[in-house]
């Protein structure tokens, strides 16, 4: 495991009120993440990992405790700092994709390069090189309506890594897929883990995917964290477990 | 993002939704469209007047006297030296004052009474000379029959209509018959006819000959020169009928208006005896009872007759009514644009509706672009470009649009002056400085309605945005 440290959080708390309640959805969450981890947050749905998710990404603030990525505290930064750490520090993948889809593939994916004001030539050979190593070259000018939920998670893929972030942060990246197409996004995320170095954080709520390619497993439950397992034997569960892999098939697949 | 990234994501969320904001972009164009048509109905209108009132002479003209004319009883409280030192208005002053600042030329009056015959018939009638610049900037040659002088010095002459009527012997019908008779017709039997203008010349004393020279054109041999001396000499001019005019192209002389009009040269080269005894001489150095001087823009009249005065002559202009006139066409085109702005201030609610709709449209999108690292300034960037695009648009074919407007009404008002029998009218003008300004105008206001709605989705809170669905 790699020593530096991508990650910290402490005593890190995100609660919101809801009429009369107070919702603690991040409640009292300290947990340090090396660079080039791959960590899996696991938990029952409103167990707070999506709410953690969204604190590292800088798309949220803490109501208390601190975030620290690549030594910045994100809840001492300005709007506008926040906006420059998630361009260049953090690449995100969704469960929906979240492709614009009045866009084409290719526009998409540049599409981070034009808030970082990348040369037109520039992020165009970017966007086609990741693309082709997402095995989408072919399809650079359609539209994500005409993709499977597959392409466009690929896609979503290579738009998260075009600025060349540090840490990855996935929600749920196979939750919208059928098992055989989860398993060809996991691959994915697993190698660019292993070629780039990169630190990736996916909140899931497939445990055997998780066991099969995080190297860390974080459990929620109720805002805190329950358990902290690390998996030493990923290459191991991998070749064992992925068989087990039981991922619902929310949405169907196009050929 | 860069200026390029911007205005092509721009232009491509107008794209998406191309029936609404060709709606609203068609809301700026009608609103900057009646604000063009109102703004240039004043501004022509403001053109028509003022154009009519400076070629009259009223207010660019300043008229310049010499203070040793004891007549002169006006200007004795003026600055400058008492009239018996004042310098003589003579051609060395005439160029000095030429060489004021503002000052387009400054030319001799020369009128006179005098007989012209016309097909054997003794007529009697001031003639007055015309510079050769009135042929452009005075429009009571405007609507002229036939043509202005050929050349400077041609022998030619325009008539007024008055004395056009006279020569063929027909009586002018009262004033407030606005159908009497049609000019073209008048014109038709003088035009290219001579007539003969007897006259009295001033000759130096003694050498001039008595006997008359029929078609003397210029000033001849005049023998020895001495201003003090002079002998006044019988002659006569032919002069071929160039012009019918309908207006009085001489309309500031209201005491003595000439009927006659011969060219402003040819005049001064006759040595016509004026009743004045000072102007026009065969001397060197002639001297003038007046001289109009032509001011440039009228708001430089005042500093122009400060500077004659102080030259030590006497001058006088008519300003104030210039002022007035302005201070009314200020205060219309105030009204006109007020008018013209309501359908705009319309058109901009239509820019906050169409935004603030763009926003619950693409609330999820904005949310998308700020978790891909978009900044507020970035989000509120694309919102101000759409907005400004519309603007844009809107203002381009809204000037296209109040211009179109605007030709089809001078052109029904052309047709309509022309039953009248008036000279055609610019009463519709839209000068470029206007079309820039509405569009600019245009612009302005969509990015001010885009304000509100820019601002909302800079600030928009990424985490719902992307709960949104």
């Amino acid at each position: 495991m790699p020593n530096a440290l991508a990650v910290r959080t402490e005593n890190l708390c995100r609660h919101y009120q809801m009429g009369e309640a107070l919702v603690r959805a991040v409640d009292g969450i300290s947990i340090d993440i090396a660079a080039g981890e791959f960590v899996a947050l696991l938990g029952a749905s409103g167990s707070g990992k999506s709410s953690l998710l969204n604190l590292v990404a800088g798309l949220d603030r803490p109501t208390s405790g601190a975030v620290i990525v690549q030594g910045n505290n994100l809840a001492a930064l300005s709007r506008e700092q926040l906006a420059k750490y998630r361009l260049h520090t953090v690449g995100m993948v969704f469960q929906s994709f979240n492709l614009i889809p009045s866009m084409s593939l290719l526009e998409n994916v540049e599409l981070p390069m034009r808030f970082a004001e990348v040369d037109r030539r520039e992020r165009s050979a970017l966007a086609h090189q990741l693309l082709e190593r997402v095995g989408l070259s072919g399809r650079l000018a359609h539209r994500p309506t005409e993709l499977s939920g597959g392409e466009q998670q690929r896609a979503a893929l290579a738009r998260a890594l075009i600025n060349r972030p540090k840490l990855l942060l996935a929600d749920e990246p196979t939750g919208n897929l059928d098992s055989r197409t989860g398993t060809e996004i996991m691959e994915l995320l697993h190698s660019f883990n292993q070629s780039l170095g990169m630190t990736v954080l996916m909140v899931t709520h497939e445990q055997a995917l998780a066991e099969k390619y995080a190297g860390r497993m974080l459990h929620l439950a109720d805002g805190r964290l329950v358990e902290d397992v690390t998996n030493n034997d990923v290459t191991n569960n991998y070749a064992t477990n992925i068989s087990s892999v039981n991922a619902p098939a929310s949405r169907g697949e196009t050929p | 993002m860069k200026f390029y990234d911007v205005t092509d994501l721009a232009v491509r969320n107008l794209r998406e939704s191309v029936f609404r904001n060709s709606l609203t972009t068609i809301g700026i164009s009608v609103g900057v469209a009646s604000l063009v048509a109102m703004l240039s109905l004043g501004i022509g209108l403001q053109q028509l007047a003022s154009r009519r009132l400076q070629k009259s002479g009223l207010f660019d003209t300043v008229v310049v006297t010499s203070r040793r004319d004891l007549r002169n009883f006006r200007e004795q409280r003026e600055d400058g030296p008492p009239p018996a030192e004042s310098p003589a208005l003579d051609e060395p002053a005439r160029r000095k004052i030429e060489q004021i600042p503002g000052v387009v030329e400054a030319y001799p009056d020369i009128r006179f009474v005098t007989e012209v015959r016309f097909e054997d018939k003794p007529h009697l009638t001031t003639v007055a000379g015309v510079p050769f610049s009135a042929k452009t900037n005075n429009d009571a040659f405007d609507g002229m029959q036939g043509s202005f002088f050929s050349s400077e010095a041609a022998p030619e002459v325009i008539l007024q209509k008055s004395f056009a009527e006279e020569l063929l012997g027909i009586k002018p019908k009262p004033a407030a018959s606005n159908t009497d008779t049609n000019i073209a017709e008048l014109a038709k039997p003088l035009l290219g006819k001579e007539l003969t203008m007897r006259y009295a010349e001033r000759t130096a004393s003694p050498s001039a000959s008595p006997t008359a020279s029929p078609t003397t054109t210029g000033p001849g041999d005049r023998g020895p020169r001495d201003a003090a001396a002079y002998s006044v000499v019988s002659r006569q001019q032919a002069l071929k009928i160039v012009g019918v005019t309908d207006l009085d192209p001489d309309s500031m002389r209201g005491t003595a208006r000439a009927r006659v009009f011969l060219p402003l040269k040819l005049a001064q080269d006759l040595h016509v005896m004026q009743s004045n005894l000072r102007d026009t001489s065969a001397s060197d150095s002639p001297s003038y009872t007046s001289l109009s001087v032509r001011v440039g823009n009228p708001n430089q009249v005042p500093a122009v007759e400060g500077a004659i005065k102080k030259m030590g002559f006497s001058a006088f202009s008519i300003v104030d009514a210039t002022r007035s006139m302005r201070q009314f066409f200020a205060v219309l085109d105030g009204f006109l644009a007020i008018f013209g702005s309501l359908a705009l201030a319309v058109a901009s609610i239509g820019i906050v509706n169409t935004l603030v709709m763009a926003i619950l449209e693409r609330r999820r999108e904005i949310g998308i672009m700020k978790a891909l690292g978009a900044s507020d300034a970035d989000v509120r960037g694309l919102f101000f470009a759409e907005a400004g695009a519309m603007g844009l648009v809107g203002g381009a074919v809204g000037v296209t649009l109040g211009w179109a407007i605007g030709r089809l009404i001078n052109f029904g008002m052309n047709i309509y002056l022309e039953r009248q029998h008036f000279p055609p009218a610019e009463i519709w003008s839209v000068p470029l400085w206007l079309v820039l300004s509405a569009i600019v105008f245009s612009i302005a206001v969509s990015l001010l309605s885009g304000l509100y709605p820019a601002f909302r989705a800079a600030r928009l809170d990424p985490v719902q945005a992307l709960r949104y669905e």
